[in-house]
């Protein structure tokens, strides 16, 4: 069933909140400043909430089922995460009230800082970044500060391996850098000879993801960082894939030079149907001075009974501010109360369990799907979505199918260097039943690829809405509403 | 708790995949590094987490136990409790980005209206799906300027009066771009500064003009000859606005605008420490091509049932790549559905009365302070919520002494403006009563006349 837009079950005159009449003397603004009309519904509350819910009905969501979207990290959402967020002390908190009414929200994201740096192993961290893609763009920044602080001119190319996280081409271009990709091994590994051949003295640097979105953990990871580091470049480690590292290895003590978190995925924070996320990122001793400004510290030291106080600081060389006030501080409570839930062990768990999964299920389905790269995999894995003998099915088709078996479907068609490629990421907080069911479905698709493609070709048949015309979306470009006569 | 396997499953698991232990899955890793000491606190049941967090929360002062006259980008609304009731939906805030339309119809209708109505009250032609927030916005327009132009015209001129945590961002992103050049004018320590000010840095080199509407300073100036000018030389002019304000005045679709950004924190957004917050940006439908982030469009399915996709992917950075002109992935979906829940519910006759409430209480409490011997009202041209006052002793002794009073004062706008210094900008919304601001202009009185 289609739903009407807020703007169809408008009516004139009806009114859905009302705001207490004015206690003050009444002083006019000019007529010339004011706006004619204002185009926006009329509508009551009950309108307003069977709106919104019907709406949220047409969604798929964790809550409802299984997510294995790979490099996603769509891990359960723990309702804890949206209670303690909302606890007033920490909404009802203004971003520029005087340090001294805010201890409790630095003492916090101080903590994270620290949490942030002993899992990463890096000797910095800043919260500022809004999401992953911002927490790339600064740590392609701080790499390029940091050359020119050693008036290192010479430094025009970032290397992205083919593997890569997608928004890292874009990051590099944004920061003036000219993006050279470096293919991969017959294992699925950064090639060594490829990388020995492009690096020289005007490399800035190399944006590693790793595990990369093959869900492989590079064999030769030491030596990549190597090869950069004797030319000089720095290492950027795209913390997309972390999931499968925690309490495992940490990108630090690998030798990578700079990395970003994704709290939404490693962390629990809730994706939103597209936001907000939360991109720290966290550097080396001797980038530390770069950090976007202002990071949180203690800027008076605790006595025998007066506690520290928590302040903001500017990094001497900073690269200066990605957005305004201090972070998604609401994704940081939720991810600081994940952190705090699980301790170390609970940590290397979330990554033994999710690798567990992840090779768990590939074992129940590499029979009948090609594996393009035959190791073990880390918290993910890629399958070709195509066969031989069905020629008219492709990973497309898959994807859609799987929506009537109630499942969400992979990612598709990336990463770019697998056929038809289905990216799936099970993570550790799915179970063996759930795992089975979803292996079930992929396998009877297996089976109706080749027996009535039609039938995925078709898909879905079961959902809200069927395949939609794209073409025609990008053709007409109807990006508002209908909006009714004004009277 | 968030891990369901049995000791028995995980065996069963372990033997599917062939390998004995869990261990034997992580031979890849460099055994020197494997398994290294994380020194962190022990994990802990949800409810002494819990208990810790409200120790930390009871560690602030929040807003609701004070009464507050901060702004500067950030403003202590009501919010309709509604808002918070369908956005705890799971159905909504545990959905991933809707790249799946066939099951992702609520989320993608949502930013639909969404993009509806931003560009309804702005009075431009299409919006998009949002950005991190408004300084981020505020950059991008930059960002969409000089591409506008391939790089050609590598002037942008900001106003002074723009949020100077906004220029900072603006600066921090186009700084990659060598050979951008910023120029911002200078404001004048008794508000004298005005708008066509800003006309003699236009020149045929000058990709974007952007001004704030009201401005930083709560100011509604006359753009009109700005516009002009900018317009005349073929630049395009961006308008930073605070979306409540627009209940009231005119659009700057109206005034010329050929983009307009914001902050959408004030529709239904708590005020969070400063996040996650809101980011939006409308434009006219000729640029429609150069915005960045994700949009939605309406379609149909093969039925010819109505349905919504995101469309005009090709510009986005997974399908560009290094060719995109942004790297803007994640937007703020869930706070872009608090602001159309808000909009929608408020509706035409809420959003002017919200509006008007912030004008009448704060032009009631400019009039009050201005009373008060000592204090003067810098700000002499129509405001809308905020005003400067310039106050007889440093405005952070007078905070200090404020907050014993329970009051959290305004911004000390000699912070980040040293001509402005001893100046205050005060805010005030629906959430100040007559009887809280009278009080207010008592205690600064009071903490000024000791």
């Amino acid at each position: 069933m289609v739903e009407p837009t807020i703007y169809e079950i408008s009516s004139n005159g009806r009114v859905g909140f009302r705001f207490p009449e004015s206690d003050v003397p009444r002083v006019d603004l000019p007529d010339r400043l004011k706006r004619s009309d204002l185009p926006f519904p009329e509508v009551s509350e009950v309108d307003v909430v069977r709106h919104f819910t019907h709406l949220s009905t047409l969604n798929y969501s964790i809550d409802k089922g299984f997510y294995p979207l790979g490099s996603c990290t769509m891990k359960y959402n723990p309702k804890v995460n949206e209670a303690a967020a909302r606890i007033p002390g920490f909404s009802a908190t203004h971003p520029l009230q005087p340090i001294e009414t805010v201890q409790g929200n630095l003492a916090l994201m101080y903590g994270l800082q620290e949490f942030l740096k002993e899992i990463s192993g890096f000797a910095a961290v800043t919260l500022q970044p809004s999401a992953g893609a911002q927490g790339e763009f600064v740590g392609v920044k701080i790499i390029k500060a940091y050359h020119q602080s050693r008036a290192d001119e010479k430094r025009t190319r970032i290397l992205v391996p083919d593997s890569a996280h997608g928004t890292n081409p874009a990051t590099s271009s944004m920061t003036g850098y000219e993006v050279v990709g470096v293919p991969s091994d017959a294992r699925g590994n950064v090639d060594l000879a490829s990388l020995r051949d492009i690096c020289d003295e005007t490399i800035a640097g190399l944006m590693l993801t790793n595990p990369n979105t093959l869900g492989l953990f590079d064999e030769n990871v030491l030596e990549v960082i190597e090869i950069v580091h004797q030319v000089g470049g720095l290492v950027y480690g795209d913390g997309a894939n972390l999931n499968a590292l925690l309490g495992i290895a940490r990108p630090g003590d690998l030798g990578f030079d700079v990395m970003h978190f994704n709290l939404h995925k490693t962390f629990s924070t809730p994706h939103g149907g597209g936001g907000p996320g939360s991109g720290p990122v966290a550097v080396t001793q001797k980038l530390a001075d770069f950090l976007p400004a202002p990071i949180i510290g203690i800027v008076e030291e605790a006595t025998e009974d007066v506690p520290p106080l928590y302040g903001f600081i500017t990094p001497p060389k900073t690269i200066g501010r990605v957005k305004a006030f201090h972070g998604q501080f609401g994704v940081l409570v939720r991810a600081y109360t994940y952190i705090r839930m699980h301790g170390p062990d609970g940590l290397r768990k979330i990554a033994e369990h999710a690798v567990l999964n992840s090779n768990y299920l590939l074992s129940l389905l590499r029979h009948r799907y090609t594996l393009p790269y035959d190791r073990t995999y880390m918290h993910e894995f890629v399958l070709e979505g195509v066969w031989a003998d069905a020629p008219d099915v492709q990973a497309l088709d898959i994807a859609k199918r799987l929506m009537d078996y109630n499942f969400h479907p992979p990612t598709n068609y990336f990463p770019l260097i697998v056929r038809e490629a289905l990216m799936i990421e099970p993570t550790e907080t799915e179970s063996k039943q759930e795992l089975d069911a979803f292996a079930t479905a992929m396998l009877k698709i297996a089976d109706e690829a080749h027996s009535t493609p039609a039938l995925l070709k078709e898909a879905p048949h079961n959902t809200p809405i069927g395949r939609l015309d794209e073409v025609k979306a990008a053709k007409e470009l109807v990006l508002c509403c209908w909006l009714p006569e004004q009277e | 708790m968030f891990i369901p396997h049995t000791e028995v499953e995980k065996k069963e698991m372990l033997k599917g995949i062939g390998v004995k232990d869990v261990k034997d899955l992580f031979t890849d890793v460099p055994e020197k590094f494997r398994y290294p000491k994380i020194n962190l606190p022990p994990g802990v049941t949800e409810m002494e987490v819990f208990a810790e967090l409200n120790d930390y929360a009871a560690a602030n002062e929040p807003v609701g136990e004070m009464v507050c006259f901060l702004g500067a980008g950030a403003y202590h609304h009501y919010v309709p409790a509604a808002v918070d009731a369908l956005l705890r939906r799971g159905e909504f805030y545990t959905a991933y980005t809707p790249y799946q339309p066939e099951i992702s119809q609520g989320t993608l209708q949502a930013i639909f209206e969404f993009q509806t109505l931003i560009a309804n009250l702005t009075g431009m032609d299409v919006c998009n799906a949002s950005h991190y927030d408004g300084a981020t916005a505020t950059a991008e327009a930059g960002v969409m300027a000089y591409h506008h132009f391939r790089g050609k015209r590598k002037k942008i001129i900001l106003s002074p009066a723009v949020n100077p945590q906004y220029q900072e961002v603006l600066c921090s992103y186009l700084c990659g771009f060598e050979d951008v050049d910023i120029h911002s004018g200078k404001l004048h320590g008794g508000l004298s500064d005005q708008p066509s000010d800003l006309g003699a840095l236009i020149d045929d080199q000058t990709a974007l003009v952007v001004v704030q509407y009201p401005d930083f300073l709560g100011r509604i100036q006359d753009f009109s000859s700005l516009v002009y000018a900018a317009h005349q030389s073929g630049a395009l002019v961006a308008f930073v606005v605070n979306p409540i304000a627009l209940g009231l005045l005119k659009t700057p679709g109206e005034l010329g605008a050929d983009i307009v950004v914001g902050e959408g924190q004030p529709l239904g957004i708590p005020l969070s420490f400063g996040g996650p917050y809101l980011g939006f940006f409308a434009t006219r439908k000729e640029y429609v091509r150069k915005l960045s982030g994700r949009l939605v469009g309406e379609t149909t399915d093969a039925q010819g049932r109505r349905g919504y996709v995101l469309t005009l992917t090709a510009r986005e950075q997974h399908i560009r790549r290094e060719k995109a002109t942004s790297n803007i992935c994640s937007n703020q979906g869930l706070m872009a559905l608090a602001a159309t829940i808000y909009m929608s519910l408020v509706g035409k006759h809420g959003m002017r009365q919200v509006a008007d409430l912030c004008y009448q209480k704060a032009h009631y409490a400019a009039s009050e302070i201005a009373k008060i011997p000592g204090f003067q009202l810098v700000s002499k041209e129509p405001f809308f919520h905020e005003f400067v006052v310039k106050c007889p002793s440093g405005i952070d002794e007078i905070n200090r002494d404020l907050l014993d009073m329970g009051f959290i004062g305004g911004y000390d706008l000699g912070q980040t403006h040293p001509e402005l210094t001893n100046q205050m900008l005060v805010a005030v919304t629906e959430m100040n009563s007559k009887e809280d601001i009278d009080a207010f202009a008592a205690a600064l009185q009071e903490v000024t006349h000791g």
